[in-house]
């Protein structure tokens, strides 16, 4: 697990600085944001001309899971104050499922998966994300470096493994055409939210 | 930027924060659960689409489209997400400096 999220702390810090963002603020990003398919959503939707409100307004959708798995953990963590503080912000895709799979095994054991995990991926993350920045800095020209393929293969790594059914893959497909269809007639970053309504139209009306 | 930095920043935590505090009976439920799962891969495949095809507000066809077929083929065959992306930008690489 160490390896894949620091390929992607890699992977997020040169993406940052490939969109324009400096080597700072891509650094607070991963201290702070500590999400990141929020991180990447910000920075792919800024780094191609889309204004700061639609990138945060594509983040935080994103992060909306985040939220949920919060719900998830409290009864579990029961935590007060600053500790609560500390317990929101790891609480991420890992640390969760982390905790999860220990669920054979107590509460004991889903307590310390949850808080290892959910620390440890947050170093790993925010070590990356420099030494990703800084390599991306000495580059020059991303596209020579491929950096700018780099971005989407790794938003399709990120969506890849939660296709796993039929309709999940077809959701993917008619969200694809609706954001590229829109995209000569509305402001960049626009055509992202938009495919939400793609998911709240199918997810409030299925079952 | 700044404000991109700041507000993803406070939103994010916001939505952590707030699900470990609020009573867990609200929002479970299972509607809220599917579309929950349903908005990353929206999102997600929209970011995809336009960060491979658009160019400002222009469809283009270029080293990208070949980047993002190698890793397209990469996850099929169940690879790790960094040998996707090596993979990707190699071969977007390969076709900017082929056809410049």
């Amino acid at each position: 697990m160490s390896i894949t999220v620091g390929a992607y702390g890699i992977a997020f810090g040169a993406a940052s600085v490939a969109a324009g963002f400096s080597i700072l603020q891509t650094s607070l990003l991963s201290l702070l944001t500590f999400s990141g398919a929020s991180q990447f959503a910000l920075v792919g939707v800024m780094g191609s001309g889309g204004s700061a409100l639609s990138g945060i307004a594509t983040a935080t959708l994103l992060g909306f899971r985040n939220g949920l798995y919060g719900l998830r953990m409290s009864p579990l963590l029961k935590t007060r104050g600053p500790k609560r503080i500390l317990a929101a912000h790891v609480t991420i895709d890992e640390s969760t499922g982390v905790a999860l799979s220990q669920e054979g095994l107590g509460e004991q054991a889903m307590r310390s998966g949850f808080w290892l995990t959910g620390i440890g991926v947050f170093l790993f993350w925010n070590l990356f994300t420099i030494a990703g920045a800084l390599g991306a800095q000495s580059m020059g020209n991303p596209a020579a470096w491929g950096l700018d393929a780099a971005v989407p293969a790794a938003f399709l790594g990120l969506v890849w493994p939660r296709l796993t059914c039929l309709s999940d893959r077809f959701l993917s497909v008619a969200a694809m055409a609706l954001a590229l269809a829109l995209t000569p007639f509305v402001p960049a970053g626009i055509p992202i939210i938009a495919t939400a309504f793609l998911a709240l139209a199918i997810g409030l009306r299925r079952l | 930027m700044w404000w991109g930095v700041i507000g993803t920043s406070v939103a994010a935590f916001g939505l952590k924060y707030l699900g470990h505090s609020i009573p867990h009976r609200y929002l479970e439920h299972p509607k809220i659960q599917k579309t929950n799962l349903l908005i990353p891969i929206t999102l997600l495949s929209a970011l995809v689409a336009v960060q491979t095809f658009a160019e400002k507000s222009k469809l283009v066809l270029d080293h990208r489209a070949a980047g993002l077929a190698i890793a397209a083929i990469a996850l099929k065959f169940r690879a790790p997400f960094p040998v996707v992306v090596i993979l990707a930008a190699i071969s977007s690489a390969a076709v900017f400096h082929f056809s410049s």
